[in-house]
């Protein structure tokens, strides 16, 4: 590893709370390892600020390793930042210059309002999932064997591709028109590509979807941000399979 | 010294839990909806818990300081979640789960509890299919299975490296239909800080709204305690940042014991240290060294030379390598448990063999190019390739490995900068797993009556080491197959009590309590952050309450936590405001909890005069470096009984182990 350090200045976003407005403010930071994540750069300007005795910066975060989804941040115009395929926990300073100017905002849609600073309330991806997003089996345990039903090692595979969906939001910040479909459809077609989800398929896009208009998310026009900025790069397939299901359960439900 | 009662029912092992469960305490339907229940926590044990008991009909609030359930620790979980089902017919069975547990445990945990988790270990793996979990597969459409260490047959399912996740969505699914239907209230962003005893019995809890400030009181006729481990007291660990010991301690400070909490699992195979703004440590799974082999230079030069930079690994020859958890451990080879795999690597590296080039010289090699070779030949001859070119092998080999291994993989290339199917990865051990927990009777509650406790917070079934695969089963065991039956039982004593009021005095006295302490933080004004003392405080702690411990250091850090603590008090500085989403006044609540555990741990460690499982302690090995363990003096669960801030007064409880149905043996991987 070539390890070496590079100063830095950042334009972020401080808004004090939901209510007030916010606004870009200019920061310094020097001696930046570039073997740091993002955040860890994040924590180093955080220390500087508190030991200046000012308000450090609020931003979302918990497992710092790409799956918890909790991390979020609009980084030089693009969700997680430059790098493909990551989160911005995995984002490492050795992807920005000595001398950088990087700017750093929360994710913008009316569905996801600013709490702080960075942070954002995606609470609206858990009513979603409430309103359909499971299999109706209750967890007694009682249920038939795990081998009982063979599933093809391509399907379940499909399944599993879009259940490693980690929920962050970069979807929904990409997407001029601040759509969840990408999102939405993820877990429609986990659900749907595996027999023990096909018996209330229907039901669950129809479900689903309703809830996803309610929280004001927009409409897709097939622009395809979502899927170059999602970092666990949940393919636009899945759009179309869930366009597939919902049609299918509209004609049925007639 | 008071007997602690663990309630195990009498009976042939096979036989407790199923008698025991017919015969306990039920509550009526119709009864259900007047109980309410909070559940602090939704990994795995407590989503499933929450889940569970809003399915059967009580009144549930489930709390988590994350912005959704979805994103507790749990996650992060890579490998994969044991068993018994013996899909692969290679001679699993309840028994030898069991066994395996209780022998990798080094025999410090409790057989009943232990036979149980192997009972329901294979209905787990029924209810996540039927929740639709996608668990690997084979091409013939059925479950796949791989090995973990300390283990002779392939019991773990996994979903590649992100089974944890698939495993909390589904539990989350099933919370969030629960959710949905009204029988369960979730609490995102709000963090446990009391819990409230009401004539003895645990009543509710006191919780602070992240984003407000607001100080709540929640009320209810039973408390479960869900919150995950306590890693984080080392600074460093593999724990996600907010992992926390605050619940589980507030609990012991209102009565509830803490068993066993130098019992501290330290994962051999994590990503070395790179500097010090680090904030935590990756874990590269266990799964990996199904494939991947363990090895340090032969030749101390050798070492010197690729530490300087002058060297690469793929330079040194097959046979200047060190393979040594094949030479010492043969049966197990580089699969032997986490602790004894820690610990060897430790050994090279302070012999001077270790190759990272960082501070502390830190790091061996796990090397995947045999498995790329041998996985690759296999390939070519499956397609009918019987004559491949090595570039044709070694293509395959890595798409094999690919398919198995590759989020790690990414992950590692994205931290490092180093391509691991080119080069060996780097790799170091790190505090990963808490064993030590809050005591806990049969029935999974603490020695506060009405305050249960599941998952990592609780000190249940794996005695002095963790296998692999083994915590995720333990949470949805707990969960979903435990605490309905014995919390159900508990309550059945409840269903005249009606409502729980919060304006009791108990309740008051608890929310000045924290009051106080908050208000304490916000005007310190002191000059220092809470990262400051935390980051000491971990340096304390994986220098003489980590790998390998011994009496003086033991001593030492008690008091070097203890002034340290003091310190922090006079001088800790937490800008902004209570009334707001404040991050930093969240850590300086939780590392003065920290602060006490560490205390605590050092003590027990000290009193500990044996090594066990991930308990190392210098004075007690054997010529070959391997764990004495005391069953004479040591066979016991230690709980601690807290006694006020000063920890030198805790008083230590002791559970005898019974070892009835497996004969008690010298651990050996040989
Ligand atoms: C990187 C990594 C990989 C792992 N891989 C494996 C594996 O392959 N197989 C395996 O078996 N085990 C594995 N483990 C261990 C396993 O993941 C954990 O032991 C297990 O998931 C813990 O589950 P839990 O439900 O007890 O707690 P957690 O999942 O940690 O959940 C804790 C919950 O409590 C909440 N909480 C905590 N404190 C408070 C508070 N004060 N107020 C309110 N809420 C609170 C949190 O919000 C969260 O919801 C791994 C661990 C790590 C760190
Ligand atoms: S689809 Fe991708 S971008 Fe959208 S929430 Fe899921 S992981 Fe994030
Ligand atoms: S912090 Fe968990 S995904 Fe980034």
């Amino acid at each position: 590893m070539a390890s070496k350090t590079i100063n830095i200045n950042l334009k972020i976003w401080r808004q004090k709370n939901a209510n007030s407005k916010g606004s870009m403010e200019t920061y310094k930071l020097d001696n930046v390892s570039t073997d740091s994540s993002f955040l860890e750069m994040l924590d180093q300007l955080n220390e500087q600020l508190v030991n200046e005795r000012q308000e450090p910066i609020a931003f979302d975060h918990d497992c710092r390793e790409g799956i918890c989804g909790m991390c979020s941040l609009y980084i030089n115009g693009e969700a997680h930042g430059p790098d493909r395929a990551i989160t911005t926990c995995q984002l490492h300073m050795r992807k920005f210059k000595d001398g950088e100017t990087i700017y750093v905002e929360p994710w913008r849609a009316k569905a996801f309002p600013v709490i702080k600073d960075l942070v954002v309330d995606r609470s609206a991806f858990d009513r979603i999932q409430q309103a359909g997003g499971f299999v109706s089996v209750n967890t007694s345990g009682r249920t038939m064997d795990a081998n009982a039903i063979p599933i093809g090692k391509a399907e379940a595979d499909k399944a599993f591709e879009a259940a490693t969906c980690i929920g962050c939001g970069a979807c929904v910040a990409s997407c001029v028109n601040a759509s969840a479909m990408l999102f939405v459809s993820a877990k429609v077609s986990q659900l749907a590509l595996l027999p023990q989800g096909q018996v209330e398929a229907h039901q669950r896009v129809l479900n689903m979807v309703k809830q996803m208009d309610e929280e004001g998310f927009g409409n897709c026009t097939n622009t395809g941000a979502c899927a170059v900025e999602c970092p666990k790069e949940i393919s636009l397939e899945n759009i179309a399979r869930m366009n597939r299901e919902y049609f299918r359960a509209m004609v049925t439900a007639e | 010294m008071s007997i602690l009662d663990s309630k195990i029912p009498e009976g042939h092992i096979s036989q407790k839990w199923t008698d025991y469960k017919d015969h306990l305490r039920l509550v009526a339907p119709n009864n259900r909806p007047k109980i309410d229940i909070i559940v602090v926590g939704t990994g795995l044990a407590g989503a499933s818990a929450a889940a569970s008991l809003g399915e059967m009909g009580y009144n549930v609030k489930a709390f988590c300081f994350q912005d959704s359930p979805r994103r507790a620790h749990s996650i992060a979980a890579q490998g994969g979640i044991n068993a018994a089902k013996n899909y692969q017919n290679d001679g699993d069975s309840v028994y030898r789960l069991f066994y395996d547990t209780i022998k990798g445990g080094d025999y410090r945990a409790r057989e009943a509890n232990v036979h149980r988790l192997a009972e329901v270990s294979g209905n787990i793996i029924d209810q996540c299919v039927a929740q639709g979990v996608p668990f690997a597969r084979e091409y013939g459409g059925l479950l796949d299975n791989r090995s973990f260490g300390g283990t002779q047959v392939q019991r773990t399912f996994y979903a590649a490296g992100q089974t944890g996740q698939q495993l909390l969505l589904g539990a989350y699914s099933a919370l969030s239909r629960q959710i949905g239907l009204g029988n369960v209230q979730m609490y995102n962003r709000h963090e446990m800080l009391d819990l409230v005893k009401v004539d003895g019995k645990a009543r509710g809890i006191i919780a602070r709204n992240l984003i407000t400030g607001e100080i709540e009181r929640h009320s209810a006729h039973a408390v479960i305690i869900a919150s995950g481990g306590y890693g984080n007291v080392y600074f460093l660990s593999t724990n996600a940042m907010g992992s926390n010991v605050t619940a589980a301690w507030k609990a012991h400070k209102r009565g509830a014991y803490f068993a066993n909490p130098c019992y501290v699992q330290i994962h051999p195979t994590c990503i070395p240290v790179h500097g010090t703004n680090q904030s935590k440590l990756t874990l590269m799974s266990e799964s990996l060294r199904n494939s991947g082999r363990i090895w340090v230079p032969k030749k101390k030069e050798d070492a010197e030379a690729i530490r300087a930079g002058q060297l690469k690994p793929t330079q040194i020859a097959e046979e200047d390598r060190d393979y040594y958890l094949e030479r010492r451990y043969p049966a197990f080879g580089n699969l032997v448990p986490r602790d004894v795999a820690s610990r060897a690597a430790k050994e090279r590296c302070d012999a001077g063999f270790g190759i990272e080039a960082n501070e502390t010289q830190e790091g061996v090699y796990l090397d995947f190019s045999s498995e790329i070779i041998s996985k690759g030949k296999q390939a070519a001859y499956a397609a009918g390739n019987h004559n491949p070119s090595d570039e044709e092998v070694i293509a395959l080999g890595k798409k094999w490995v690919e398919s198995k291994y590759g989020n790690l993989f990414q992950m590692y290339e994205k931290i490092t900068d180093e391509n691991p199917y080119e080069t060996p990865m780097k790799i170091y051990p790190a505090v990963h797993y808490t064993m030590g927990g809050v005591w806990v009777d049969y029935n999974l509650q603490s020695t506060i009556p009405g305050c249960f406790v599941a998952g990592e917070a609780n000190f249940s079934d794996h005695g002095a080491n963790r296998l692999g695969a083994s915590a995720l089963m333990q949470g949805l065991a707990d969960g979903y197959f435990v605490l309905p039956y014995t919390v159900s039982d508990y309550l059945a004593g409840d269903i005249r009590t009606g409502k729980i009021s919060i304006d009791s005095p108990e309740f008051l006295e608890a929310e000045n309590n924290v009051k106080e302490m908050i208000s304490k933080f916000m005007n310190n004004n002191g000059s220092r952050t809470v990262d400051h003392f935390h980051k000491r405080l971990g340096h304390i702690m994986w220098n003489k309450v980590g790998m390998a411990r011994n009496a003086q250091g033991l001593t030492e850090a008690i008091a070097e936590i203890a002034a340290l603590r003091e310190e922090f008090y006079k001088d800790v500085f937490v800008p902004g405001d209570a009334n707001e989403l404040n991050p930093e006044l969240e850590k300086a609540l939780r590392v003065a909890d920290f602060m006490e555990l560490g205390q605590l741990m050092a003590r027990d460690a000290l009193q500990r005069n044996e090594s066990c499982g991930g308990h190392f302690r210098e004075e007690y090995q054997d010529a070959e470096g391997e764990t004495l363990r005391d069953d004479e003096n040591f066979k016991f669960a230690g709980a601690w009984e807290y006694a006020g801030m000063d920890i030198n007064q805790s008083i230590l409880h002791k559970e005898e182990l019974k070892y009835e149905f497996i004969k008690i043996a010298a651990r050996n991987y040989k």
